[in-house]
């Protein structure tokens, strides 16, 4: 079994989990952390070896399901019909439910309270639509903070263009240039105008949550792991997750998961299968939460992880209306070209950056269904 | 000659069987040669012609013949394929323009400088120098990250002379770009709009290096320069006292003598060296392995990078071959003019040899490459084994 572990609590509980299930059943598993995932994926099927069990990332997931490198044993499982809708339709490809959600995340909106205390903003203030968060946001800026930062790339600002009703892909035909999708890149842009957005970049930090834990940012858009971020490197920052503001569209954000992948004509399938019903399992998804802070995959379990933690219910609540990013097969080589545009030319001009990555993906898109 | 290449054919003598022996000897560096250089090649050959998607052995017989698809992809056929290969080599280019000059010109000076019998504590520099050789790239290109990140120390540097650095590593303009717009060009004059070769346009063919490419530029000439260095010292440490005397009796001066004697006898060290740091910098990877590879607007990706992205990102294995093996004959390419010119100088090195009975009774020294070439040329190979 292969995994990329965030860190060693994350290590631990996995194979704290495996010997269990192993004590149990009287199988042994040997549990692999993986350097680089998608290489040494990519090496152990060249070889014919993958690994029995393994991490799939949701970006790679379409890629590696549509060249048949998957068993899709997922619709088997007993719990099959317990996880939740937007996470069962991530990993479904060509109608088929391929492999379980291992858990997931959303994206969500932390703001500092401190900071929001001193701009002298209360609970009422927290933003539940657009305007309401470019109030925010601005109030929030001072000369050493600004009031909102995220990462400028697809996947934190493909939220605004849902949000503003717009999506990537509507069945075959490729929308990236729908006018949603310009309002959506429109709103990001009118905060960078107000000077109430500023990207990591501009704030001499790695990305959003180092901005945000130096201070340099009152409110940023990112998943549960900024808690084990903030945790280890900033212990003394207090903030809350609340969950994003809805635009013109509604409400919408971005849900990430991995995915429990067994490789196509796997011998050990049963073994497997059995393994990944144990680990998905809502007990042993909470105790997995208790040690990385996931949150688990399947209606009662995140039902029950909510209440177990409300500092990140938000997070639980976005899966609701949360979308998948963009991740069919060829998907990636166009999101990337789109995020070095936004690098190159930023967002003055949304319908320029658009209309290259509406040609990107439609020939992607093209080329995916044959 | 020819007798002795038969005795053992015909089966006499104490030489028997030499030629089995022989065989017998090399064998195991034949075998390590076949099974990790020209099978993988051959491999790889195939796959660059097929649609492999890394499901198995590439021989699978799902595996089918698509012909130069694969070639075509990332050559002619317009769409992301051929631009991110386009920009890549533009990267690439910008990249070599850099480094393989600058490398040369201080790996030269700093060996010159090392070899002076003046320096004081010369070990500890000849140390120095090359200490950034033997350390490993990725953790140089760690400590690069540290230092060229936007609030970094080189940017505390320039900001104590009121500098405001850029974002170094994630700043995608191209140097001549930034340039241009100085004196007001900020967009492509009509006659650059058009598209030029590999989809890319004249425009951006012109940009230069990104900030980000021009780090690691610094970083690969702090990299190899300390390697060359050595190289350099090695041919300079073979030109003899004589000769710097007889060019001190000529009455030269210290650059005169430099360009006029050092250099010329330099030359197929020279030569090793340009060569070496052609082949070297078209095949740079681990930096920009580390760094991500798609970060600053995709100005820091290298076709050696783009194979392996495309291979094991996209699993267009095929693909990724494809720019391999352009790349590898393009390599193959630089190689074979480096043994032309190499090969060019052996007429006239015979011709000078001959001449030198005359030269020497003229005066010591007054073409002192003649002698320098032979010895020039013995360090050399003494380099590469």
């Amino acid at each position: 079994m292969l995994i990329a572990a965030s860190g060693d609590a994350e290590s631990t509980a996995v194979q704290e989990a495996l010997d269990a299930w192993g004590a149990e059943t009287g199988n042994t598993v040997e549990l692999i952390l993986a350097n680089d995932l998608v290489q040494q994926l990519g090496q152990g099927f060249a070889g014919n070896e993958p690994p029995d069990l393994f991490y799939m990332p949701w970006d790679q997931f379409q890629t590696y399901a549509g060249q048949g490198f998957l068993e899709p044993y997922a619709e088997d499982l007993a719990n099959a019909d317990e996880f939740l809708p937007a996470l069962r339709e991530q990993f479904t490809y060509d109608d088929q439910f391929y492999c379980a959600p291992k858990d997931f995340s959303t994206l969500g909106l932390q703001i500092d309270t401190d900071a929001w205390a001193a701009a002298g903003l209360t609970d009422a203030d927290i933003p539940t639509d657009w305007d309401g968060l470019t109030a925010a946001a601005q109030k929030l800026t001072t000369p050493e903070t600004v009031g909102l930062s995220f990462g400028r790339e697809y996947a934190r600002l493909g939220v605004f263009m849902n949000q503003a009703g717009g999506e990537l892909v509507d069945d075959d035909t490729v929308t990236a240039d729908s006018p949603e999708n310009v309002a959506g890149l429109e709103y990001a842009q009118s905060l960078i105008d107000a000077g109430a957005l500023k990207f990591p970049q501009d704030l001499e930090a790695g990305w959003a949550g180092e901005a945000f834990g130096l201070g340099k940012a009152a409110m940023v858009i990112e998943g549960p792991w900024i808690n084990g971020a903030l945790r280890n490197d900033f212990p003394d920052r207090k903030y809350i997750s609340v969950e994003l503001p809805a635009g013109a569209g509604g409400q919408s954000t971005f849900a990430f998961s991995n995915c429990w992948g067994i490789p196509a004509g796997s011998p050990t399938l049963d073994v497997t299968t059995d393994l990944v019903e144990y680990l998905t399992s809502d007990e042993q998804q909470l105790a997995f939460a208790e040690g990385f802070g996931v949150i688990p995959s399947t209606e009662s379990g995140s039902a029950a992880y909510a209440e177990q933690f409300p500092e990140n219910a938000a997070f639980v609540a976005g899966v609701d209306y949360a979308a998948s990013p963009v991740a069919f097969a060829g998907a990636a080589a166009a999101i990337t070209d789109f995020n070095s545009q936004l690098e190159a030319d930023g967002l003055t001009d949304p319908a320029g950056v658009l209309g290259g990555l509406q040609t990107n993906l439609q020939a992607a898109l093209d080329e995916a269904n044959g | 000659m020819s007798a002795s290449a038969q005795g053992p054919r015909r089966g006499g003598g104490i030489r028997r069987g030499e030629a089995r022996a022989g065989w017998l000897f090399v064998t195991p560096a034949v075998g390590l040669v076949v099974v990790f250089l020209v099978i993988p090649i051959v491999l790889a050959f195939w796959v660059s012609f097929s649609d492999w998607n890394g499901f198995q052995s590439p021989l699978n017989p799902r595996v089918n013949f698509v012909g130069l698809e694969n070639y075509a992809a990332i050559t002619v056929d317009p769409g992301l394929d051929q631009q991110n290969f386009g920009t890549s080599v533009r990267n690439n280019l910008w990249y070599v323009v850099f480094v393989v000059p600058l490398q040369t010109i201080i790996a030269l000076l700093l060996a010159v400088q090392v070899n002076r019998a003046v320096l004081r504590g010369r070990g500890f520099f000849r140390t120095a120098f090359y200490f950034p050789s033997v350390t490993s790239t990725v953790a140089i290109v760690i400590v690069f990250q540290f230092l060229f990140t936007a609030s970094g120390a080189v940017n505390a540097v320039l900001a104590f002379f009121g500098i405001s650095g850029p974002n170094w590593l994630n700043d995608p303009n191209g140097i001549f770009h930034n340039i241009a717009a100085g004196v007001g060009i900020t967009s492509p004059p009509p006659a650059l709009e058009a598209a030029g070769p590999l989809g890319v346009t004249w425009w951006d063919w012109l940009a230069g290096p990104s900030v980000a490419m021009s780090s690691l530029i610094v970083l690969a000439i702090f990299t190899t320069s300390g390697t060359f260095m050595l190289l350099f010292l090695a041919a300079l440490q073979s030109i003899g006292a004589e000769i710097d005397e007889a060019a001190l009796m000529d009455g030269s001066g210290p650059i005169r003598k430099f360009f006029s004697i050092t250099l010329p006898m330099l030359r197929p060290t020279l030569f090793t060296v340009l060569t070496l740091g052609l082949i070297g910098s078209w095949q740079v990877f681990d930096q920009i392995y580390v760094l991500g590879g798609a970060t600053a607007g995709g100005t820091i990706s290298t076709p050696a990078f783009l194979a392996y992205n495309t291979s094991f990102d996209e699993l267009k294995w095929g693909q990724g071959a494809a720019i391999a093996f352009i790349l590898f004959v393009f390599i193959i390419l630089l190689t074979l003019l480096q043994r032309w010119i190499l090969k060019e100088r052996e007429p006239g090195r015979r011709r000078r040899i001959s001449r030198e009975p005359d030269a020497a009774a003229g005066s010591v020294g007054a073409d002192p490459a003649d002698r320098a070439l032979p010895s020039g040329a013995g360090t050399h190979e003494g380099s590469r084994s």
